[in-house]
């Protein structure tokens, strides 16, 4: 570990903590539907296309019809981009001529892509059409990020109204988030990585000969506009099978540290938006700092485990850290930084092969996506993630203090534990099932291409990356397989939409509710018992039923490497 | 108190009776209301079947599978006689009060209650008969009483030997079926139907046969119920995994892990920490109508307290005398003291004794000074005596200075005077009374209302806790904000009418506030249904015992304090024991992950930090110790967390260090002990 390694993580963090208030401030305008400085160019937008779609801005959704009109458009969404890839063939816009995609890798995908997991069992440049890329995958990053950021939002009102039974308009907060936040500051980030390299263009594969002579097609195409929206949205999907790695997609220290700040910037914000919005922003830091502790508690491990290397490695006489499979431009620290970031956001983008990790080192990212993706999480998600773990902690907490529990003035009954044990509970039905029956089967072992923990741990993260939405690969196992691709779109639609339907119910239930003011009585939200009783229920309800998994897999792999056994 | 004394914990008139209550439990209709434990069942009794299958077949580790089936049963049983233990007790206060309701004769009258009464079973009275009750016999069932006034004997439901009054009309007209009366006879129209009296709902309600669960139980019965799940997922993908890293864990073990992961301490221990609240509200002799209203008490917000009897002394007393120019003191309080010998209001009998203890005035024999006593009036406003050719008269300051008038005997001036001493009273919170003697003014006795002492303290407590008190009076609004400042209550409504009680009530509910409030007067009963905790007095009108969701046998109305507190210390006990139990699976981990895939993966021992023997033996100790706990912590459920009044997050602290951090430490050890022990003698 060096100290340049620990000062560009400080300077990362220092920049998403003093970007959490202006954007905070800015996107609460957005969704209040106060005025912003964009207004004058986008609302003659947003009135029109409220009118060509026949929606009536005021007209306010309670949780049911909000969460039916989110369902129906991201059903619309899947099946769309299913039929785009099965019929790319014969559609425009692709100069390289790519084949239709088979079924089951176009259900994956689908899948992947309307959830905001962005997990690929394919080769971007080598599968997908630009129309596919752009009209496709382009446009589900941006409104699958928005359907978070809208859930999120119902949810946030869900605490900061009373009495009533709506919780906002669905379409409104989609159109707002992809208007007012998600396209501007894309806008502005593409034009910042066209100028640092990143190519944008519809041209067909450059064919080059190499110093060796050798013939080689180089990949292009319109790269830097999904490169900002895939860390923006925390989507992840790479233009390039190599993801952030590529030299294409991230060619510079600049652009490293533009996708690393992008991919937590909404999701730290949003927390603050929630403050603002139940009237008071300590409500908001507490949970970023709930976030925060468990964030950087993971930098240092994962840094450590690679700095740390490979004690074997060094018995050979080779020192220093772990540098397998991370780029030399990166670094150790980075390349920890970056893969701690991308699983504690869903982003999912990868500038480092996970896989080549220490045990330990890749853990980390293992246990950020097994928690349910809520440190900071993916643009929404991880707000309303972190929620579902603040009822079960203020029920808990509440009880102890001698009242019914109640958070922000709203009591926490029996509907609001049913709706945040049953999100809680999905994610490890989708995770330890499916890599339960998949280590049992032949057709799911016989993809796993390392042997003993190793191998469990490749099968193991591609599920908690399914389920929880992330779409970054632990590489190792040959996932474009039937099995594969349907299991792990099952698991990504089960992580995504059985965990936003009981947010939404509990929002419904939570809106209808008087606020308690608060006495003496009332367990203090804002504070450091707070902070510390909500990491010790995120530890321990969503962290101890993946024991025996970790166990089996980095754990046992840990301790065989200190007993000189690798796999 | 009463003969409702809770048995001591450790009583084996309950402990032994419990020890068949909870096979007798084992019943599934029984098991099924306890989510947690009936799963604990179920797997117990499949790997009970396995372990004969084992033993037919002679294969397997029959021992340590027999040890671990030992253990699982009693996970079940121990739980099952918590909750055995803690009926038990109430059973007990159900037998006394049973007791009490022996089979009576009534009196019953005909319809239109003149002439005479039959005799007939007290269980065929009918809600709406009127029946004859006389000295010496039992009130056959609740009613209200109609006509007469009688003693009666409340001991039965009270526990309190000492008589009260019981009388028609006024708000002491409730009587209760197993009562005794004493002296004389009332008619009492019976209000209650047979088997539903409140002694009735009383016995049921210490037995906890009505019990139903409350909001809060339900929900935490979810959380509980949610966590078994997370397990049931945590273990059973367990083969799965072991089969890809090639070996094998044995039924019974992936059971004993379940067993003691999923939240068994407060899933066994929850319906004794429920009837426990119940059972220790009516030992202090409140009677809780739902367990929702005892929950409903924890969350209190606000409190309205009566301020006559509650805040102050029941009466005004007499404090000073203060006489006008050229009157001296010792003369008023001895023409006070005359006037009052005969009244026998509290108020009254203070003046007595101020003037003998200030002034050694003795009282006096009204016969022996052939005086005639003046009774009060509506009309006059005052009363006094003629005594001697002199009249005296004591009275409201207006009302005397309207009997004497303005004349030769007071002047301008002394009138003058009299105003300002009885401003000046008036504004100090206290009540001024005008004495005159022969037509002269004598002076003003100060009657002041006596804060009861502690009262302060009480509602600093209460204050802490975050609850506001409000106290309601009938005086002015300035004589209540002097005894308001003096007695340390939050706010206060002066000139309280039933009207502006309710509507006081609805104003604190609208802004979210739980509202807790107590009453005797018909009067009360709007604003008692309308609280969301209202106490009833037992002294109370019919009217206001229908209202209220709890009554108190005692009618004192500070009680209202330690219901909240009850109601505190149940959700306390309940929160303390889920994180007790959820913070103990850490300890449980590292006992069974390390002994279960020791076989195929021996590095894994690393994680064995307790140093536990053999995998046997720390799977053992595991679920030895996930048993003992719950019988360990039945005392604690039965007693309830303690209760202090502090600030929320001083309580949180608190009770996170004791439950939380101590959840985590507690089963290290008691794993490590119980591991030395079984190995010591040979079990595993």
């Amino acid at each position: 570990m060096t100290l340049l390694g620990w000062l560009q993580i400080l300077v990362f963090c220092g920049i998403i903590i003093l970007l959490v208030k202006p954007l905070g401030a800015y996107m609460t305008r957005v969704f209040n539907g106060d005025s912003t400085w964009l207004q004058p160019v986008l609302r003659p937008l947003e009135r029109g296309l409220y009118r060509v779609a026949g929606t009536r801005e005021d007209e306010e959704q309670n949780w049911v019809t909000y969460a039916v009109a989110l369902l129906l458009f991201n059903l619309a969404g899947f099946i769309i981009l299913y039929f785009l890839q099965r019929f790319q063939a014969m559609l425009p816009l692709n100069p390289a001529g790519m084949a239709e995609v088979g079924p089951e890798l176009a259900f994956n995908t689908a899948a992947s892509f309307v959830t905001n997991t962005n997990w690929q069992n394919y080769a971007g440049e080598a599968t997908m059409s630009y129309l596919t890329q752009m009209l496709g995958l382009a446009v589900q990053n941006f409104v699958s990020a928005a359907t978070g950021i809208a859930v999120a939002m119902a949810v946030i009102r869900g605490f900061a109204r009373k009495s009533v039974n709506t919780l906002g308009n669905f379409w409104v907060d989609l159109v707002r988030s992809t208007f007012y936040v998600l396209l501007p500051i894309c806008v502005v980030g593409t034009l910042v990585l066209v100028w640092q390299g990143v190519p944008q263009n519809l041209d067909a594969y450059t064919s080059a000969v190499t110093l060796e002579g050798a013939q080689q097609s180089i990949a292009q195409g319109p790269v830097a506009s999904q490169m900002m929206i895939k860390y923006l949205g925390t989507n992840g999907g790479g233009f390039f099978n190599v993801n952030a790695a590529h030299p294409f997609e991230n060619p510079t220290a600049l652009t490293n540290l533009i996708s690393m700040v992008s991919i937590f910037a909404i999701g730290a914000a949003l927390t603050n938006v929630f403050g603002r919005m139940v009237g008071n922003q300590k409500q908001g830091w507490a949970i970023f700092i709930t976030m925060g502790i468990l964030f950087v508690v993971g930098v240092v491990v994962c840094y450590w485990a690679e700095a740390a290397g490979n004690p074997l490695v060094h018995a050979l006489g080779i020192d220093g850290g772990n540098m397998e499979g991370k780029e030399v431009r990166f670094g150790i620290p980075l390349s920890a930084l970056f893969a701690v970031i991308t699983t504690a956001a869903s982003c999912g983008a990868v500038n480092a092969m996970h896989d080549s990790f220490m045990a330990l080192g890749g853990m980390i990212p293992l246990i950020n996506m097994m928690l349910g993706e809520i440190i900071i999480g993916g643009v929404g998600a991880g707000f309303y993630g972190i929620v579902l773990f603040v009822v079960v902690a203020i029920f808990v907490a509440g009880l102890m203090v001698g009242r019914t529990p109640e958070y922000l003035g709203k009591k926490i009954e029996a509907k609001e534990v049913k709706m945040a044990m049953l999100a809680i509970l999905c994610l490890p039905l989708a995770m330890l099932g499916f890599t339960a029956i998949s280590v049992v089967l032949p057709f799911g072992v016989s993809s796993i291409w390392n042997p003993g923990p190793r191998g469990f741990t490749e099968v193991l993260y591609a599920y908690t990356s399914a389920a929880a939405n992330n779409g970054s690969a632990f590489a190792g196992i040959s996932a474009n397989t039937p099995w594969y691709n349907i299991t792990l779109g099952i698991g990504m639609l089960m992580g995504r939409f059985l965990v936003i339907i009981p947010a939404l119910a509990l929002a419904g239930s939570l809106v209808a509710k008087k606020t308690v003011p608060a006495s003496a009585g009332t367990l203090p939200t804002h504070g450091a018992l707070f902070i510390g009783l909500l990491l010790g229920v995120i530890l321990v309800v969503g962290g101890l039923t993946f024991i025996p998994a970790l166990a089996l897999g980095p754990i046992a792999e840990h301790l065989a490497m200190l007993a000189g056994q690798t796999f | 108190m009463s003969q409702l004394k809770s048995a001591s914990l450790f009583d084996t008139r309950i402990l032994v009776p419990a020890i068949g209550g909870a096979f007798r439990k084992l019943n599934p209709k029984s098991l099924i209301k306890n989510p947690v434990i009936s799963v604990v069942a179920v797997v117990s009794a499949f790997t009970t079947v396995l372990f004969v299958k084992d033993l037919v077949t002679g294969s397997g580790n029959l021992g340590f599978s027999f040890q671990i089936n030992l253990w699982l049963w009693f996970t079940v049983l121990f739980a099952n006689f918590a909750e055995a233990v803690a009926e038990g007790r109430g059973k007990a206060q159900a037998d006394s009060l049973r007791r009490a309701r022996t089979e009576t004769q009534a009196k019953l009258l005909p319809p239109e209650g003149r002439g005479s009464f039959r005799m007939v079973p007290g269980t065929s009275l009918k809600v709406g008969d009127t029946v004859m009750v006389e000295a010496g016999d039992i009130i056959p069932s609740d009613g209200e009483v109609i006509e007469g006034i009688a003693s009666v004997n409340e001991a039965a439901i009270t526990g309190e030997s000492a008589p009260v009054i019981r009388e028609s009309g006024g708000d002491r007209s409730a009587v209760t079926g197993g009562t005794q009366v004493l002296s004389d006879w009332i008619r009492v129209r019976i209000t209650a139907a047979p088997g539903s009296t409140f002694l009735d709902r009383m016995i049921s309600l210490v037995e906890g046969a009505e019990r139903q669960k409350t909001p809060n139980e339900i929900a935490l019965n979810i959380l509980l119920a949610g966590m078994t799940l997370i397990f049931v997922l945590a273990v059973a993908t367990i083969p799965g995994f072991v089969a890809y890293a090639g070996g094998n864990v044995p039924m019974v073990v992936l059971v004993a892990l379940f067993v003691t992961l999923i939240p068994t301490t407060i899933g066994a221990l929850l319906s004794a920490i429920g009837i426990a609240g119940m059972d220790r509200l009516v030992r202090f002799n409140v009677l809780a109508m739902s367990g929702r209203a005892v929950e409903a008490a924890g969350d209190v917000d606000t409190l309205l307290l009566d301020k006559t009897g509650t805040i102050t002394l029941g009466n005004r007393q007499a404090t000073a005398f203060r006489p006008v120019a050229g009157v001296t003191e010792a003369d008023l309080a001895d023409a006070a003291q005359l006037a009052s010998l005969a009244d026998e209001t509290p108020e009254g009998r203070s003046i007595v004794v101020l003037a003998k203890d200030k002034y050694g005035i003795r009282g006096r024999d009204m016969q022996s000074l052939n005086a005639s006593f003046v009774p009060f009036t509506a009309q006059s406003r005052m009363s006094g005596v003629d005594v001697g050719g002199s009249s005296i008269r004591k009275g409201a300051v207006d009302a005397v200075l309207k009997h004497v008038g303005e004349g030769a005997a007071n002047s301008a001036d002394t009138i003058r005077e009299i105003r300002s001493i009885s401003d000046e009273i008036a504004k100090s919170g206290a009540t001024p009374l005008a004495v005159a003697r022969d037509g002269k003014l004598l002076g003003i006795v100060q009657l002041k209302d006596i804060v009861k002492g502690g009262i302060r303290e009480r509602f600093a407590e209460l204050r802490r806790m975050g609850i506001r008190t409000v106290m309601i009076t009938g005086d002015n609004p300035m004589t209540a904000a002097a005894i308001a400042a003096e007695a340390g209550v939050d706010d206060f409504l002066a000139q309280a009418t039933p009207e502006n009680k309710l509507s006081l009530i609805r104003e604190e509910q609208a802004k979210g506030k739980l509202v807790a409030m107590c009453g005797d007067g018909t009067n009360d009963a709007p604003a008692l249904a309308q609280a969301d905790v209202g106490v009833a007095m037992n002294t109370g009108t019919v009217a206001a015992r229908e209202a209220g969701n709890m009554v108190d046998l005692d009618s004192d109305p500070t009680k209202l304090i330690e219901i909240v507190e009850i109601g505190k210390q149940l959700l306390m006990t309940r929160g303390a024991l889920t994180t007790f139990s959820i913070a103990n699976d850490i300890a449980k981990y590292f006992a069974i992950i390390p002994a279960m895939f020791l076989a195929f993966y021996p590095q894994l021992s690393a994680l064995n930090v307790m140093g536990l023997a053999t995998p046997e033996s720390a799977i053992l100790s595991a679920i030895i110790f996930n048993a003992l706990i719950i019988v360990a912590l039945i005392p604690l459920s039965l007693r309830g967390v303690k209760y202090r009044a502090v600030g929320a997050g001083a309580l949180l602290s608190r009770n996170l260090l004791v439950y939380g951090l101590g959840g985590i430490i507690v089963p290290f050890a008691g794993i490590k002990v119980i591991d030395m022990a079984i190995t010591a003698i040979g079990l595993a």
